[in-house]
């Protein structure tokens, strides 16, 4: 067993761990944050994604060990204060999911997408989501969400990010 | 899919992670653990220890060393995309670096930690042998230095030793150079079925210069000489480098799978050449 210590969406957490659990099982078995799910399991879809010390990551593809001193932030880390985030508001705003799976990556990755590029193009906006696959949309209203959340991106959404 | 179990070292200098893999006959080394982490989620490797070198920060970074770069081999990816020394000195490696997976992937992965794990489809083989890099490998009797021409040796297998951590690249600067990296996938950030990492240096309006590197022709990445021969005087559009491009699939015997015959690969790499060498002539 290995000991680890990190931050998870603001929170301090410390645990005992075997050195090959996987960050995504980590948060959600050990820490119960069941809103970052597991698509493939093959670091292929990016449903899995979440921040770790700011840049996303396909938390299946991450040991729990190696995020040991991070600051990770999942899906369930956005929303501050009760209000969305710009990029949650955006995807209800436009109808950028339709089973929702796919969703909490979705979202991470757009953040860390416009946190790099704050105003991209429509062609940016699909190749910084090339590494997230959706079974739904056909990934029109995605990219329509995320333009949207650049245009109409509040300051709230940065301080929720920081 | 979880990995077998192992146990697991993260030391903070390189003299301790040497050690710990001398002592050991069954470790494997992980960096930013996206080519590994695979392996060991599939089975396809059960070591017994594990040892995260991603805590040793000397191994990070780039930096100028008069007619060469340096670039650690923790660099991820990502680093290595919006690097300004790179960009000037070594294009072609922004050029794979920005065709390299995806972005999850790249904010983790290492460049040493590609370069070792040596996949055929890897991107960024073809361009550092196109380079000219040399690798600098430690191990407990001290470092050396090998030549891109030796570095790749079989499937997954580089110069690197057992008991050897490749702690930096140096690439030749080849400023002014235009670059290109044409890679051809059906869908977006898969491995490439075949690519073409192409650096070529102008003079008067024709090509004074070419290097160029086969991604996924071979079990290792490949010189196209024929080519880069050929190429010298050529004027650099498309149709002006076509004759020489027709050579780029001399000497190779690529694999067949799902994805293509070794024909197909062939036929490929003649028409991904002429368009890497007029695109890389453009920038
Ligand atoms: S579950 Fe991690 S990439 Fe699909
Ligand atoms: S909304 Fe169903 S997978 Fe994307």
């Amino acid at each position: 067993m290995a000991k680890i210590s990190l931050t998870v969406d603001g929170e301090k957490v410390s645990d005992e761990v075997e050195p090959r659990m996987l960050l995504v099982h980590y948060l959600r078995e050990k820490l119960g944050r069941t809103g970052t799910v597991v698509g493939c399991d093959t670091s292929n879809c990016g449903a899995c994604t979440v921040h770790l010390n700011g840049r996303s990551v396909k938390s299946c593809n991450v040991l729990a060990v190696q995020a040991d001193g991070a600051e990770v932030t999942t899906i369930e880390g956005l929303a501050a204060n009760g209000q969305l985030h710009a990029v949650q508001e955006a995807f209800r705003e436009c109808h950028g999911l339709q089973c929702g799976f796919c969703t909490p990556g979705m979202i991470m990755q757009s953040v860390d997408l416009l946190n790099e590029n704050p105003h991209p193009t429509e062609a940016e906006v699909r190749f910084g989501l090339e590494g997230n696959l959706c079974r739904c949309t056909g990934y029109h209203n995605i990219v329509k969400s995320v333009l949207y959340a650049a245009e109409h991106g509040s300051a709230h959404s940065e301080g929720a990010q920081a | 899919m979880i990995p077998a179990q192992f146990d697991y070292l993260a030391p903070t200098s390189l003299e301790e992670a040497l050690a710990a893999l001398a002592e050991s006959d069954d470790a494997k080394v992980i960096a930013g653990g996206q080519s590994l982490l695979p392996v060991l989620r599939m089975r396809l490797n059960a070591p017994e220890l594990v040892i995260d070198i991603g805590k040793i920060d000397a191994l990070r970074g780039v930096r100028d060393d008069g007619d060469a770069l340096v670039i650690g081999a923790l660099t991820t990816h990502h680093e290595l995309l919006n690097d300004p020394l790179v960009a000037e000195h070594a294009l072609l490696l922004t050029k794979a670096a920005h065709e390299l997976a995806d972005p999850q992937i790249r904010h983790l992965g290492t460049f040493g930690g590609a370069l070792v794990h040596a996949d055929p489809a890897g991107d960024l083989g073809a361009p550092v042998l196109a380079l000219g890099a040399e690798f600098v490998i430690a191990g407990s009797g001290g470092t050396r230095t090998v030549g891109a021409d030796d570095f790749f040796v079989d499937l997954f297998e580089t110069a690197v030793g057992e008991d050897e951590i490749l702690t930096e690249v140096r690439v030749p600067k080849r400023s002014g150079w235009g670059a290109h990296y044409e890679k051809f996938v059906r869908v977006a950030h898969q491995w490439p079925i075949v690519a073409v990492a192409a650096t070529v240096r102008l003079d008067g309006g024709s090509i004074a210069e070419a290097r160029i590197g086969l991604t996924n022709m071979g079990s290792i990445p490949l010189r196209a000489r024929g080519v880069e021969q050929a190429l010298v005087g050529a004027s650099p559009s498309e149709d002006g480098v076509a004759a020489a491009a027709e050579r780029a699939a001399e000497g190779t015997s690529p694999p067949s799978d799902l994805n293509g015959s070794s024909e197909y690969r062939q036929h490929l790499a003649k028409v991904l050449t002429r368009r890497a060498v007029a695109a890389a002539a453009r920038h």
